[in-house]
């Protein structure tokens, strides 16, 4: 039961079929954070998986930087209903990054620098579904938009593609990150439109 | 909407009554969704800009006023019909209020509100919920703003520093200045932040909200100045139609 607006016309410029509900399309690159950006010297940078044992394996930038690389071109989905698509990155898949690791647990929290968390089930970065990436449109990742390196889970909700990424902590069950705990979906599909808590 | 009232010229702040409405907290934001009569529809984010009286003031039930500002966007679907086609006694479809991290919860510590263009809409919703709680709690706004006719708020501003010595104002211009004012139009930068702001040792709750050139320069001069990036919330937006 929606309310009609009678006077409103709209510039359908969001009638796509590649376009989840309830979202429009932007040419620009929309920062949205919760604080003040990082910054991450490279030579302090790393990417740690730990596993739900306590067992750690880590990257430092050049490791990372010499593990098989990937480009790829994505749609991405902000919660804020900006959509880009198309977008272009250079990174490491997570099915890479997880080739040595053993692990039972079905559920992630990911970390960034900063402090940012964001809750993930493995299944949704693995099998080619999500990266870390260091490269946006052929340049270096702008601390802005997550440089050094970010998540990218295209398919879900923007914010699950954790800025300043720095490592991905293995969990038994489910639970909240930094925006889900502020009443954001734990999910957070933008084709089932899951923007907040009970949707 | 029950009424409106024009705050500048391409800003009008829209009197919602909305029956069930559960309260909210200032900073908070609603989703305004807008269906043209073929089901086309629109939705975009805007922040609340009133206070929510808590309970004893008005009885604390539920129901009540929402007061939304909306800026005028170049282009924009949304606002241009909230703007200007939308009249008293027709409905709009909300969703709210949404949001727990950029939120003002009358805590102990002092608070230093920055706002650049409409970005001081839900920093007004802090200083209003301040006001109406009686809070000790010292607060400083920075309003950076192009002129002195784009200011929202200015007379209920000019009053509320009058009324209330906890409450300092601080305008940056950044195209013009009104006649006199003591320095050039220009952006925020560290003098401004060093002597407007609190220092870090007062470990103020930092709230930031803007565009995100604004957002960034303004936490990276308090990252820089020794300000906890903990204590410093940001809510930025691009100015998409």
């Amino acid at each position: 039961m929606s309310i009609i607006n009678a006077g409103f016309g709209g510039r359908r410029r969001s009638s796509r079929p590649d376009l989840p509900p309830g979202q429009y399309l932007t040419e620009d690159f929309p920062v949205l954070s919760a604080g003040p950006t990082p910054r991450i010297p490279l030579d302090r940078w790393s990417f740690t998986i730990t596993d739900e044992a306590g067992k750690k394996t880590s990257w430092n930038w050049d490791e990372f930087n010499a593990l098989p690389q990937e480009d790829f071109t994505v749609d991405i989905h902000c919660v804020t209903k900006w959509s880009k698509l198309g977008t272009t990155w250079r990174g490491v898949a997570i099915d890479t990054l997880f080739e040595n690791i053993e692990s039972a647990a079905d559920f992630t929290m990911v970390h960034g620098y900063g402090g940012y968390t964001t809750n993930v089930p493995l299944e949704d970065l693995v099998d080619g579904k999500a990266w870390v990436a260091h490269t946006f449109d052929g340049e270096p990742l702008h601390p802005e938009h997550g440089g050094p390196a970010r998540l990218v889970v295209p398919h879900l909700y923007f914010w699950k593609s954790a800025k300043w990424v720095n490592g991905i902590e293995m969990l038994p069950q489910d639970e909240p990150g930094f925006w889900e705990e502020a009443g954001y979906n734990m999910y957070g599909d933008p084709w089932r439109e899951q923007r907040y808590q009970g949707d | 909407m029950a009424e409106s009232r024009w705050e500048t010229p391409s800003a009008r702040t829209l009197v919602l009554d909305v029956p069930d409405w559960p309260g909210h907290l200032p900073g908070q934001h609603v989703d305004v969704r807008l269906t043209a009569p073929d089901g086309y529809s629109a939705q975009r984010s805007y922040s609340i800009a009133s206070a929510w009286p808590k309970s004893g003031s008005e009885g604390g039930s539920e129901g009540g006023n929402v007061e939304l500002t909306v800026q005028r966007v170049e282009d924009g679907e949304v606002s241009s019909y909230l703007d200007d086609i939308l009249e008293v006694g027709q409905p709009i479809e909300l969703r709210g209020p949404v949001g727990g991290w950029f939120v003002w919860r009358d805590e102990p510590a002092p608070v230093l509100l920055l706002g650049g263009g409409s970005g001081v809409v839900p920093l007004m919703s802090m200083i209003r919920a301040r006001g109406d709680v009686r809070g000790k709690q010292p607060f400083r706004l920075i309003y950076s703003v192009r002129t002195p006719q784009d200011v929202l708020y200015a007379d209920e501003l000019k009053r509320r520093v009058r009324d209330d010595p906890g409450l300092d104002v601080h305008f940056v211009y950044t195209r013009e200045a009104p006649e006199g004012w003591p320095e050039k139009p220009g952006r925020i930068n560290v003098p401004t932040l060093n002597t407007h702001g609190w220092p870090p040792d007062f470990a103020p709750d930092v709230f930031i909200c803007g565009p995100t050139p604004f957002v960034e320069t303004a936490a990276d001069i308090l990252v820089a100045l020794g300000h906890d990036p903990k204590k410093i919330r940001t809510e930025r937006f691009g100015g998409t139609p």
